[in-house]
């Protein structure tokens, strides 16, 4: 129990440092190493408290997807530092001020309600029944019966999520020769095409400067 | 002293204070926003999890779970959304970004 405790303080104390750098990094690409920093001891208290399945989960999607996301975006888009850092420690009285009043108010609320020593009911749960399952399998016996219904459903956001991502960075060449089909298919002949009723052939003007030249011709 | 559900309830807090504070001193950069979002979340889940420990409960955990996918969701959309204001504004800063103001 006491390397636990040593553990835990090690892991948190490492997280607020972590948390405070991505909040104050001046470097974007810093903040969010710093927050992959943040998620893997995260996941590591996660191991503490025997939820060994999300904390693997979070270092699986959290790292290796979602901070690589954020890192490509940040190195994709050429952000000026200084004009975005820019009354930066303006604000800092006001926020440290909320910071530590939100942080012991619920501190003293929390500290105060649940500092019972008391003997996690996971463990007393686990040795009353005698039968010892995997945090993953039991996890996934929940998942797979009772909550099957809000499975889909995450299933759904999940594609929700990748089409809009792509809808909404998708950008057409502007030299491109593609084709539109719907377009191509809802033209009508009459969009492209008009008919000009044209005579097949024009009556001959007659000259009327010849008879006057012929005039003035007999006269001379 | 051995730890009790106290601790990383306290924990949970002090992450969640951390990145309110992140949200104030960033007001310009929507990509710290973000980040300072996905902090919060990650404070939740903690408590979640601490709960589920505790009480002996596996739904917290599974609403963890549910917490992470539409976490996951969230940011993927997040960044898509700033990669087009930042190809039509060339700028992050959201006081920039007012124009759907009446």
């Amino acid at each position: 129990m006491e390397i636990k405790a040593g553990l835990f303080y090690v892991f948190s104390a490492l997280m607020l440092f972590a948390a405070f750098r991505v909040v104050t990094a001046r470097n974007p690409v810093h903040a969010a190493l710093f927050l992959v920093l943040t998620f893997f001891q995260a996941a590591m208290i996660w191991m503490l408290l025997k939820a060994e399945f999300l904390a693997i989960a979070l270092v699986l999607v959290y790292v290796g997807a979602v901070m690589v996301l954020f890192l490509f975006v940040v190195m994709m888009l050429d952000i000026n530092i200084d004009s975005v850092r820019e009354g930066f420690w303006r604000h800092f009285p006001l926020a440290g001020a909320i910071g530590t009043m939100v942080a012991l108010e619920m501190a003293a609320v929390l500290m105060g309600g649940f500092r019972v020593s008391q003997e996690p009911m996971s463990t007393v749960a686990a040795a009353q029944s005698g039968v010892q399952l995997s945090n993953t399998r039991e996890l996934g016996q929940l998942l797979y019966s009772s909550y099957i219904f809000p499975v889909q459903i995450a299933a759904v956001i999940l594609l929700v999520a990748i089409i809009a991502a792509i809808a909404l960075t998708l950008r057409g060449r502007k030299d491109s020769k593609h084709m539109g089909a719907a377009e191509q298919l809802r033209a009508r002949a009459s969009d492209r095409l008009t008919l000009l009723k044209l005579e097949a052939t024009l009556p001959a003007k007659p000259l009327p400067t010849e008879d006057a030249a012929g005039a003035t011709e007999k006269k001379a | 002293m051995t730890l009790t559900l106290g601790h990383f309830l306290t924990l949970g807090a002090m992450l969640f204070a951390l990145s309110v504070i992140g949200i104030f001193l960033n007001r310009k950069n929507l990509i710290i926003l973000l980040m300072a979002i996905e902090l919060m979340l990650l404070a939740v889940n903690m408590n979640f999890v601490a709960f589920s420990y505790y009480l002996g409960d596996m739904r917290g955990q599974i609403f963890v779970f549910f917490i992470l996918t539409v976490a996951a969701a969230e940011s993927a959309i997040g960044l898509a959304i700033l990669v087009q204001l930042f190809r039509n504004k060339s700028s992050i800063n959201v006081d920039e970004l007012n124009t759907l103001k009446g």
